[in-house]
């Protein structure tokens, strides 16, 4: 029996873009318990909707993450319309799962780099985001923004996309795919990158469930769970089925995001197909008055929007519950047991995305 | 999209809980809402896309609320939070972080009489 | 599986030319759709100040008065939405972003 040592990790580490702060009790190099600790950049966006109009306020809610921006700002859309009780157009519906998609395509890819760049393997991360580049521009030029779109708003979007557009940009999508599949190889077939995933950080079936773990890494744990199957949004009309691995390590997260590319090309590809021409918008008229959960599956897991609004312009309450937040117990239990060295790479397989976890 | 928002009262809440956690559902989330005379506290559960919310609501912030983080070990980072954004004095957490949790620069930030938000404006 | 499976991304960037762009030399492409920086045809305007409320992040100031209209462009972040307000369409936005600076500066236009 050894002596056991306290271990501050973060908020200041070369590894994570965001700061969290975890104390690892240590005893020699195996982690025996991790207590976390965030609250370092709390904005209070959440307060915010009661000085803004519920309408202008989209822009705020996409400016919650700057990665999921897009999803941030339709799942607001979603919990405001299903209060107001507005049928959104099926075009809009349909531009919104191709925009959805992009964003979790570009979020993947982009997860792919930085996790390559936590264990060292520097080539691969510029590889995975110079393909996250090309992915970028596809956005800026529907949207006009490189991450923060700006095109949900209540009742809609505000952009359209041409029929000769979205031909053009299936047909990139499916060039880059194959970038993509070479990229994918190396993630999941180089023996240096297997040694540093596999068997790391394992979450079982039973404490993913227990813990309340979302996404990928609920998903990766062998649980069949995606929000999209609830079908909000047109996602319904959309032939899929979630992506589960049943390893349950870091590997198994791994694969379950590069799944998940091909899987996103599939699911705007058939948008694309389904799309039909008519209006992007309907005309909102009233306030709010009710209350609504709207739930929908970002690149992280599952995201909460809570809207309260009183008949008034200005919601009461707007409560959002981002995937990482609820990651965060699932990874102090696999945290539990690991090597010291581990624990960068396993802290950033639940892509830990802080900042829109406090809001 | 179905839900359910179901009320219920403080004595209810750790058996509604436990309920719940033995049907396997899993905890999403906990909200406090401060509504002009009350706070209103959802807690949300899910299970296979089956979405259920219970509704507690308090007369003011010091009515101590049991912590249901001995049932839903995740709860404690939502009582961690609506402890440290709206003042609700819940007792019994996983990990208490006794008002650490968020650092804010003045306390309960979302639960803060009408007045003092005037004068600061 | 597969026998150094990076080696055939490390051939091509070999033989290929950077991706990247050699940025002062070569000038960046803008799309048509690009939300820049915020363009104002101050005769045009009328002061009604619909932009300044609807700002989300209150960059804008309008003062019927002094008939003057002002931005702050850092924190501006370029939504569109007092474009898409403004009723009589004086105010425009730009591919381009606005140029780096140090602080908060407003940028005043008059009538």
């Amino acid at each position: 029996m050894s002596g056991r040592t306290i271990i501050p990790f973060g908020p200041q580490h070369p590894v994570l873009p965001e700061p969290i702060h975890l104390d690892l009790v240590v005893e020699d190099e195996k982690v025996i318990e991790a207590i976390p600790r965030i609250g370092f950049i709390h904005r209070g966006l959440e307060r915010l909707v009661e000085k803004k109009d519920f309408i202008d306020f989209v822009y705020v809610a996409e400016r919650i993450c700057g990665i999921c921006s897009f999803i941030h700002g339709m799942t607001y859309c979603l919990a405001v319309e299903e209060v107001m009780k507005i049928e959104v157009p099926a075009r809009a519906q349909y531009l919104r799962i191709v925009w959805s998609e992009l964003s979790r395509i570009h979020s993947h890819l982009l997860w792919l780099g930085l996790t390559a760049d936590a264990f060292g393997f520097e080539s691969l991360f510029m590889q995975s985001w110079r393909l996250r580049e090309l992915i970028l521009d596809i956005i800026e030029e529907t949207t006009g923004g490189r991450v923060i779109f700006g095109s949900a708003k209540v009742g809609g979007v505000r952009r359209d996309i041409s029929a000769e557009k979205m031909q053009e940009i299936v047909k990139k999508l499916r060039s880059y795919q194959k970038e993509m599949d070479d990229i994918g190889k190396v993630f999941l077939g180089d023996l240096t990158v297997q040694h540093r995933l596999r068997g790391v950080g394992v979450l079982s079936t039973a404490s993913a469930k227990a813990l309340g773990a979302v996404g990928p890494m609920l998903r990766a744990s062998g649980v069949s769970s995606d929000i999209r199957m609830m079908g909000y949004s047109s996602y319904g009309t959309l032939d899929f089925a979630p992506i589960v691995e049943q390893d349950a390590d870091c590997y198994a997260r791994c694969k379950v995001r590069i799944r998940e590319l091909d899987q996103s090309v599939g699911l705007i590809e058939s948008a694309a197909s389904k799309m039909i021409d008519g209006p992007i918008d309907v005309k909102v008229t009233g306030t709010p008055n009710g209350e609504f959960f709207a739930r929908s599956e970002q690149p992280r897991g599952e995201v909460i929007y809570y809207a309260k609004g009183n008949g008034t312009k200005f919601l009461q309450r707007m409560r959002v519950r981002t995937p990482t937040f609820a990651n965060i117990t699932p990874l102090l239990e696999t945290l539990k047991g690991c090597q010291l060295a581990d624990v960068p790479v396993i802290v950033l397989t639940i892509d830990p995305c802080i900042s829109c976890a406090e809001r | 999209m179905a839900q359910e928002i179901m009320d219920i009262t403080l004595g209810e809440l750790m058996d509604k809980a436990r309920k719940y956690q033995a049907q396997g559902f899993r905890l999403v989330q906990i909200c406090c809402t401060k509504l002009p005379d009350t706070l209103e506290l959802q807690y949300s559960f899910d299970k296979e896309y089956d979405f259920k919310s219970l509704r507690l609501t308090l007369p003011d912030a010091s009515t101590p609320v049991p912590s249901i983080s001995g049932v839903y070990l995740p709860a404690f980072l939502y009582e961690n939070e609506i402890h440290d954004l709206f003042g609700i004095n819940v007792h019994g957490m996983a990990v208490d972080y006794k008002g650490h949790f968020y650092m804010t620069a003045i306390k309960t930030p979302f639960n803060q009489p009408a007045q003092a938000e005037e004068k600061k404006a | 599986m597969a026998f150094l499976p990076m080696t055939k991304l490390i051939v091509k960037n070999l033989f290929t030319r950077p991706v990247t762009e050699r940025y002062p030399f070569v000038p960046k492409k803008y799309y048509p759709g690009t939300r820049g920086k915020v363009l104002i045809e101050v005769e045009k305007c009328i002061f009604c100040g619909i932009c300044q409320r609807r700002c989300p992040t209150a960059a804008i100031g309008v003062s019927k008065e002094k008939k003057s209209w002002d931005i702050e462009r850092m924190r501006c972040i370029s939504c569109n939405l007092c474009v898409e307000v403004c009723p009589k369409k004086c105010l425009a936005l730009d591919v381009k972003y606005s140029a780096a600076a140090g602080g908060l500066q407003k940028e005043e236009f008059h009538a």
